[in-house]
């Protein structure tokens, strides 16, 4: 049997989660999600505070400056896909350096 | 099913935070028992894929939408541990730059959408897993399955933070029936989402699917004999 090695894998995953981000989110329905509906209809809507970061550059997905709403949210993705796996895939790095080190120190 | 600042209440959204930092702490050592270097690049592709798709919301019945949570796709794809590392990292990147989940509310978001899609998820997936056959499609149909469960599960934690902490005074009877109600119908979409994609890893690498793990030795026994499956 072929295998696909795990780089390659991991290519393609990615590939498909950059075309997701980019072009399929820009035609992502923008109504209400569940608990925004639950809210609404229950009336504790109004409750929502403000979010601390809403003026942040790509607040709500979207990339400040770009103008074609399209874009911005495709870019934003491809920003959110990238920073995720960089940090999720640091963070297991991290734990496994960690993990070698004090495995060194015992042994 | 992002939770912003001001649905909660302070005290409850601080005892959240307390206890994902807690929950993130076990999953950190729990994962560090299990390691293996192929969950270093895994981690990150399910982090990112996760994060893409949740951008995709559906619509659903009366001007609702709905996207995935997640939570169950990463365990069985990298295990509960690695996995509910991943959907924090990805809540944790929501809020912090793209104002989507309150601050106060990280926490609570990491429990709900996170752990407990990760976790009662798996749980169910495991005990679908002991009554259906075991081969490759039960993975498949079972991850659908609990991918439902665990979205269904999440919108009940919700009703129980609104029970201890909500604010604007709706009664608790109804916010139980409008959420879970509607996130019975949410899940539908998550059980798809989530059968395809386990179902296209399953295609491609099944020995990379953590939640198939006691089919490897199977599919290397079979694989020569030319048995067909």
């Amino acid at each position: 049997m072929n295998r696909t090695p795990v780089k390659l894998f991991v290519l393609l995953g990615i590939g498909v989660a950059v075309i997701l981000a980019f072009f399929v989110s820009p035609l992502a329905s923008s109504e209400p999600d569940g608990l925004e509906r639950v809210a609404i209809d229950q009336g504790f809507e109004s409750q929502a505070a403000e979010h601390h970061f809403a003026s942040g550059p790509l607040a709500d997905y979207g990339v400040a400056g770009v103008s074609n709403p399209s874009v911005s949210t495709g870019l934003s993705g491809i920003i959110g896909v990238a920073l995720c796996f960089f940090l999720a895939a640091g963070l297991i790095l991290a734990i496994r350096w960690v993990r070698r080190r004090s495995a060194v120190a015992v042994g | 099913m992002h939770i912003p600042d001001g649905f909660i209440s302070a005290p409850v959204s601080l005892i959240g935070g307390v206890v994902a930092a807690g929950l993130i702490v076990v999953s950190v050592r729990k994962a560090a028992a299990t390691l293996d270097d192929r969950q270093i690049p895994l981690a990150g592709l399910v982090a990112a894929f996760i994060f893409a798709v949740q951008m995709l919301n559906f619509p659903v019945v009366g001007g609702t939408s709905g996207h995935l949570l997640g939570g169950l796709l990463a365990a069985v794809l990298v295990g509960p541990w690695v996995g509910s590392l991943a959907m924090s990292v990805v809540f944790i990147v929501q809020a912090l730059v793209f104002a989507d989940g309150g601050l106060t509310a990280l926490g609570l978001n990491i429990i709900l959408m996170g752990y407990t899609t990760c976790f009662v998820g798996y749980g169910i997936f495991l005990l679908i897993r002991k009554v259906l056959p075991r081969n490759k499609s039960s993975v498949v149909a079972a991850s659908a399955i609990a991918a439902w469960g665990g979205v269904v599960a999440a919108s009940s934690v919700f009703t129980f933070y609104y029970a201890i902490g909500g604010t604007g005074g709706a009664p608790l009877g109804t916010v139980a029936v409008a959420m879970i109600g509607v996130h019975m119908l949410i899940g539908i979409g998550e059980a798809v989402i989530t059968g395809l994609t386990v179902g296209a890893v399953m295609a491609t690498r099944p020995d990379l699917v953590y939640g198939a793990r006691d089919l490897r030795p199977a599919l290397t026994l079979a694989a020569p004999a030319g048995t067909a499956s």
